[in-house]
């Protein structure tokens, strides 16, 4: 791998610099805070209009503030207005109002006391503690975990502190002994011997991070600066971790997308030849008087594509995920050949047909497909030359040539003059480059030689993916 | 107007009265129906199909005690569907029996007034003297020229007919659009309305719905019940199953008089929950195994 990119915000040692002072106060009291959390949600591509901001102070004078929940969904039900606006809406409105009230309380001096000074470590029974973490994590509610965090964090994130939240949870989580793993060595009545929930470690895990967060703001007197959201919420499964319910929600939602789209384009266009036959028989309810006119629906043209995915370790699951988006939407293809490669290539047509379950099919690929011959490095020459060869006579101006990799050469020659020759025959070349554009041509990447013959897309979140294929299965105009 | 109009005060106040119509709804969903109400402004219902979106709106009708008009959207469907139709039949009658010596002017004032206008859903619903429902159900079957033409009648209440001007409402009804986000709306009607999302309730919150809808059912087959249906979701099927099919397998076990869920049983209701060829081996495979585990474990514990 090559060395990545300067990134500021990795580079910067933690420390006092890093944090700004309290802001001023937003002018203009409560609306002005909610503008400015309008203003928050909009840096984040949520498109929030004034009149959906009027309709939010609308919606609050008919509910109670008090309620946090009420506030919450008013204020959802009229800024955010899908399903992924609103899980960014959730994260902004925990992290604006989280911070707002912060600042506040640090301009009237309100504290909380520091967590980690009030509690010596010989007070408290470790081992209890533990154990009432874990057993609160199954049934307590957020205010008992609230305070169980600050304990935790009194018991074990005393002094030394690292400065970077993240390690912090992760070592009181480990002190605490709390896994998603079963563990059998534990007694048998302890709540973590068969494993903490995953949903229940992330929650525990949250309020650990406000805590430290509270306290850290405290004793700095000053807010930390405001991070964007991290893109990768919304970034392609990249490994294991990844749920897979989400892959496949992700496919079944495209595929009922593009179904629909296809007659949309046709209903568009219907406006093309009046079909005589049709409008002759609607006549006849009007006496003869052909009032209503009926046309002859217009079929597009389905395109014919051949893929070609880089299934090397960097690049695996994003490549079987694409494909099995691709073999999910056959219908909307004339024809689709999907091949595989690493140092040479080998066609995975079949698999895909048969294979719905998206981890079966990336199992069947690393199994069956034999592409790796010694090294397991790409060798993109090799697949060009193998490439052209086996579908030579195939490739026709009508034909799509779709390659997915990161054009990491390894060091090796990348041929463009073979791949040169493929786009040339082929209709349209598309290459999907799953690393963000940032990194491109850093390293052995070459994607610069590749895209002077095709059109190269950056595609490593969902919503980027969509768009694609939504471009793919639109029907090509005749030239 | 006779009647007097009910007027919730409050999110509470709704979710009273659409449990007394027979719907339990969810924290977001009854503050949600409540702005609707208050702001009058229509609501965009969007979620997996089988959760309740439809129903929604027909409680509401009930607790409000209003008139539920529903307008059914497919694909092609046109204003003369959806809004209003010239009566072409009798037009052409009324040309055919006018006397060949009144004026053109006459007949042409005369065959376009609103005694040849057909009203379709949408016209009926803003003309009414009664306030009503509006119910646009599945609006992303359609295609994006009527969305467009909808967005007159969502934010202005009114609609145009270019041969006799613009009929403005007469009451202001309560308007439920519902999508199964098939495909994506477009902003501007987004903007108009209120946004909802149903998923499939919480387990606890699907066990209150089954037993308000077969209270004979027994407490213990009901969880258990509810708790296959969770697991059910979880498979990768091609149709999970919804709440109305939970209720219907519920009212099944009723019927047969189940004590307990175990294999046998389940193998010969699973067809009322699942309903496609391979989703029924799946479920058969995954969920029956795991029933038929737990029957074996029992004896021997």
């Amino acid at each position: 791998m090559p060395a990545p990119p300067p990134d500021d915000r990795r580079v910067t040692p933690p420390g006092a610099r890093l944090y700004a002072q309290i802001p001023d106060r937003i002018p203009g009291g409560f609306d002005g805070q909610l503008i400015s959390f309008a203003e928050e949600l909009r840096s984040e591509h949520v498109a929030i209009g004034t009149s959906e901001l009027l309709d939010a102070f609308s919606a609050l004078t008919h509910i109670s503030w008090t309620s946090q929940p009420d506030f919450k969904e008013a204020l959802a039900a009229t800024l955010a207005k899908s399903p992924e606006d609103r899980r960014v809406f959730e994260l902004v409105f925990e992290r604006f109002f989280f911070r707002a009230a912060e600042a506040e309380a640090a301009r009237q001096q309100i504290k909380e006391g520091p967590a980690t000074s009030h509690a010596a470590q010989g007070d408290l029974d470790l081992e209890e503690l533990r154990r009432q973490i874990a057993a609160a994590l199954s049934d307590g509610d957020e205010a008992t975990l609230r305070d169980l965090a600050r304990l935790a964090i009194a018991a074990f994130g005393r002094g030394e502190g690292s400065g970077v939240l993240g390690v912090d949870v992760q070592r009181i989580r480990r002190a605490l002994g709390l896994r998603t793993e079963p563990q059998p060595a534990l007694p048998d009545d302890d709540p973590r011997r068969d494993g903490v929930p995953r949903e229940q470690l992330r929650r525990f895990e949250q309020h650990l991070r406000r805590e430290l967060e509270r306290d850290m703001i405290e004793r700095t007197q000053s807010l930390p600066p405001k991070r964007a959201l991290s893109e990768l919420d919304r970034s392609l499964p990249s490994g294991p971790i990844q749920d897979l319910a989400a892959v496949h929600r992700v496919v079944a939602q495209l595929k009922r997308r593009l179904a629909t789209q296809g007659t949309e384009l046709r209903g568009r266009k219907r406006h093309a030849h009046v079909d005589v036959r049709r409008t002759m028989r609607a006549s006849l309810q009007s006496g003869g008087v052909p009032i209503e006119l009926k046309y002859r629906p217009q079929r597009p043209r389905r395109p014919e594509i051949f893929v070609l995915c880089d299934v090397s370790t960097s690049v695996t699951s994003a490549s079987t995920f694409f494909l099995s988006v691709l073999h999910a939407l056959h219908d909307s293809f004339r024809k689709l050949r999907s091949f595989v490669f690493i140092e040479r290539i080998s066609e995975v047509t079949d698999v895909f047909e048969r294979e719905r379950d998206f981890k079966a099919a990336s199992e069947a690929v690393s199994r069956d497909a034999g592409v790796a011959d010694i090294s397991g490095y790409t060798d993109y020459g090799r697949v060009w030359t193998e490439f052209l060869s086996t579908i030579e006579d195939e490739l026709h101006p009508r034909a799509t040539v779709i390659v997915l990799g990161d054009a990491r050469t390894n060091g090796r020659p990348p041929r463009d003059d073979v791949f040169a020759q493929i786009t040339a025959r082929a209709g349209r070349t598309f290459w999907l480059n799953p690393e963000p554009r940032l990194y491109w041509n850093y390293g052995d990447s070459v994607i610069a030689a590749y895209a002077e013959h095709c059109q190269a897309f950056e595609c490593w979140r969902t919503d980027q993916l969509e768009d694609f294929v939504k471009a793919l299965a639109q029907p090509i105009v005749a030239r | 107007m006779t009647e007097t109009m009910i007027s919730p005060t409050s999110v509470d106040d709704v979710s009273a009265g659409l449990r007394e119509a027979g719907y339990l709804a969810g924290e977001s969903t009854a503050l949600v129906s409540f702005l609707a109400t208050k702001l009058d402004k229509p609501v965009l219902v969007e979620g997996p199909a089988g959760v309740g979106k439809t129903e929604l709106a027909k409680a509401l009708a009930r607790y409000l005690d209003r008139r539920l008009v529903r307008l059914q959207c497919y694909e092609g469907l046109d204003e003369a569907k959806a809004m209003y139709e010239w009566n072409y039949r009798k037009q052409l009658l009324r040309i055919q029996a006018e006397s060949s010596d009144a004026g053109w002017s006459d007949v042409q004032e005369d065959i376009f007034g609103e005694e040849f206008l057909l009203p379709r859903p949408l016209m009926t619903a803003i003309a009414s003297e009664l306030p009503v429902v509006l119910l646009i159900d599945e609006i992303d079957k359609t295609d994006q020229e009527f969305e467009a033409m909808l967005l007159e009648l969502l934010s202005e209440f009114q609609i145009s007919i270019p041969e006799l001007g613009r009929i403005d409402a007469r009451t202001q009804p309560v308007v439920i659009l519902t999508s199964n986000n098939t495909r994506e709306l477009t902003e501007a009607l987004k903007r108009r309305c209120l946004y909802l999302w149903l998923d499939y309730p919480e387990l606890e919150h699907e066990l209150e719905i089954v037993r308000l809808h077969s209270p004979g059912l027994q407490e213990s087959v009901a969880r258990k019940l509810v708790e296959i249906v969770g697991q059910i979701r979880e498979l990768d099927l091609k149709k999970p199953p919804s709440i109305a099919e939970s209720i219907d397998w519920a009212r099944a076990l009723l019927l047969l008089g189940a004590n307990e869920i175990d294999a046998e049983m389940f193998r010969q209701t699973m067809s009322v929950i699942v309903k496609h060829r391979t989703d029924l081996d799946t479920v058969a495979a995954r969920i029956g195994v795991k029933l038929e585990a737990a029957a074996d474990a029992r004896p021997a514990a």
